[in-house]
């Protein structure tokens, strides 16, 4: 493997990982609002897509059929909140846990229900030929991922630090009981943390479908990237996020460039890498001390 | 210390139950309702570690499908390729089984929460992705015939009746092994580990080798479990062993009730049949395919919100102190957005 073919691998690896990125970035955001690992993240991304076949289906013009998608999850998250987490919440944690894979099962089998089993396509959002580089080449739907992710990724970052909101749930995160004594409505704040959740996955299905089609049941392999991403930047860490969900995908497309079979694996030998050796991350401790 | 490992209740409760495991093989004599009578003592053996594992050391497993198939798939290639007796390929798979678990709680065990359902989720995936591809040793997706059936004392049980009489003793005696577990040393510490982690800790009990010891053993029975599935059936392929089996022993826990070891056996019961029910239907109503699937999620959700204890609520135990005013499920050690 050399020159152009590992370019190659390269590119096709830091698409992936801007996916994983975003998926990340999901679990970061119900993590540190509530330090609930949501199993239905995956869902949400599978969702994202789904919905944006049918809209385009039902001929609306692609931005409206990739940004609707967003509002929908983002309501499926809320409601996911308030009907299944809000009501326990003074549950023990892994209940907590167990109630997002029992939600993520329902959705998956609605999905079949409504989309069946088959694969769907998606256009590319801008169409036109791949670009070369270097003797490797680029879709130009991989540069829409990797713009999307920085966007995210950067909107996410001033959100947290800037917006009232952010901040707001970032004090809940830290200490929810005085998050609450200043005022702050805690319950309602981890209802936005799904809603976000929701959104962002919903558009890391849009933006991913053009490359990889989209069924009823990629939700699970994408979560446990995602997580796989999460814990190797330092979950609740969003920089790390992006930096874990990089080299997971690049680690993923090399690896499976020598053993295509086993493509999926990887993540999760990396993840045992990690918490093997650096439980915390890259990037050092997230916002919630409690995982040790 | 009171040994009373042995209260009157538990032995009543055996007592019961061999008696309806006697009632029901001296009665029916329908090869179907047999047949599913054994597809329940093998979902309950895999159900009753890992109720172990979820209601005493309160952790959560997605991969115990997988440590079911490794069982199936370390029979059947152990008995087909190298001809060792059934027996032995069952103990070796069970031990080969162990370590996988070991290797894999070690790590994420240290951890608290969510770490060792996300690593057991990666498990299962790979072992899947392993029966699949490593077609050299498993035949891939078409999977392994002709595999031998276990025989007892030169007694050959290829039937459902005969299986019937085998897999329902086992049963019988996991569920002494597990109740004796429970009210051990071991099962104490697991106890305190269940209410609260850091008392545990602080009294003495090493949290993380308790919790791995439960995993490891939990792994070891559903491989074992998995060993008697591939005599049985003499047949085995990768599709049985995938993430949804692992949702649905996890729902047969939460529905039958994990603090006690009765409610894995009811819940698997419950949820085997429930199983047979909706694929059955799928199969006459072509619109109902794949409701199913919605189905164990919606069992689950509604169970966890409605009805935590499981069918099978705890007992309380003689000399314990009564528990009335509590309410049923929550366990506040680990608090959880502290609202309200």
């Amino acid at each position: 493997m050399h020159g152009p073919e590992l370019l190659q691998y390269l590119i096709t690896g830091l698409t992936q990982g801007a996916i994983y990125a975003l998926v990340a970035a999901g679990f970061n955001l119900v993590y540190a609002a509530t330090g609930i690992i949501n199993f239905a993240q995956g869902e949400f991304v599978m969702l994202g897509g789904l919905l944006a076949v049918t809209f385009v289906a039902w001929h609306m013009p692609l931005a409206a059929a990739v940004l609707l998608p967003i509002l929908v999850v983002m309501a499926v998250g809320a409601a996911v909140h308030w009907f299944a987490i809000r009501p326990l919440r003074r549950a023990h944690v892994v209940t907590l846990i167990m109630i997002t894979i029992g939600v993520s099962v329902v959705l998956r089998g609605a999905a079949r229900l409504i989309w069946g089993a088959d694969s769907h396509p998606l256009p590319p959002f801008t169409p036109g030929d791949s670009i070369g580089l270097g003797g490797a080449t680029v879709q130009p739907q991989s540069l829409w991922i990797v713009g999307v992710t920085a966007v995210a990724g950067v909107a996410l970052a001033l959100f947290f630090r800037r917006t009232l909101m952010g901040r707001a749930m970032v004090a809940c995160a830290l200490n929810s009981r005085a998050a609450r004594l200043a005022g702050i409505r805690v319950d309602r704040m981890n209802m936005w943390a799904f809603a976000f959740a929701g959104g962002i996955g919903a558009l890391a299905g849009s933006v991913l479908t053009p490359m990889t089609f989209t069924s009823y049941d990629v939700g699970t392999l994408l979560a446990l990237k995602g997580f796989c991403a999460a814990v190797l930047g330092g979950i609740g860490n969003n920089m790390g996020a992006v930096l874990g969900g990089l080299i997971l995908g690049v680690v993923e497309s090399l690896g499976a460039g020598m053993f295509s079979g086993y493509k999926d694996a990887f993540a999760f030998v990396v993840l045992l890498l990690v918490l093997f050796l650096r439980p915390a991350g890259l990037l050092g401790v997230g916002l919630r001390r409690d995982d040790q | 210390m009171r040994g009373g490992g042995w209260a009157r209740s538990r032995i009543l409760g055996l007592t019961l139950f061999a008696a309806a495991i006697f009632t029901f093989g001296l009665t029916v004599h329908s090869g179907y309702l047999l047949g599913m009578a054994v597809l329940i003592a093998l979902h309950a053996l895999v159900a009753l570690g890992l109720g172990l594992l979820m209601g005493w050391a309160g952790q959560i497993s997605l991969g115990h499908a997988g440590f079911y198939g490794l069982g199936a798939y370390a029979s059947a290639i152990l008995t087909t390729r190298f001809g060792l007796n059934p027996w032995l390929a069952l103990v070796l798979g069970a031990v080969g089984t162990g370590l996988i678990a070991f290797a894999v709680g070690k790590p994420t065990l240290r951890l608290r929460g969510h770490y060792l359902a996300m690593g057991t989720l990666g498990l299962g995936l790979i072992i899947w992705t392993v029966f699949n591809q490593a077609a050299t040793w498993t035949e891939g997706p078409s999977g392994i015939r002709d595999i031998p059936v276990l025989s007892l004392g030169g007694l050959a049980l290829d039937n459902d009746q005969r299986f019937y009489w085998l897999i329902w003793p086992v049963v019988l005696v996991a569920v002494m092994l597990a109740g004796n577990l429970i009210n051990s040393r071991m099962g104490r510490a697991l106890r305190a580990l269940g209410e609260n982690e850091g008392a545990a800790a602080a009294a003495g009990v090493d949290v993380a080798r308790a919790k791995l010891g439960v995993f490891t053993l939990s792994a070891v029975l559903a491989s074992i479990a998995g060993s008697f599935y591939a005599h049985y059936v003499t047949f085995v392929n990768p599709s049985p062993f995938g993430f949804a089996l692992s949702i649905q022993l996890m729902t047969m826990v939460v529905v039958g009730g994990e603090m006690t070891v009765w409610g894995p056996l009811v819940g698997a019961g419950v949820l085997t049949v429930l199983h047979q029910v909706l694929a059955i239907s799928a199969q006459r109503i072509p619109a109902m395919e794949g409701l199913e699937v919605v189905a164990y999620g919606a069992v689950l959700v509604i169970f966890l919100l409605f009805r935590p204890q499981g069918l099978v609520a705890p007992l309380r135990r003689r000399g314990a102190p009564p528990r009335a005013a509590e309410p049923p499920a929550p366990r506040a050690d680990e608090v959880v957005g502290e609202a309200s």
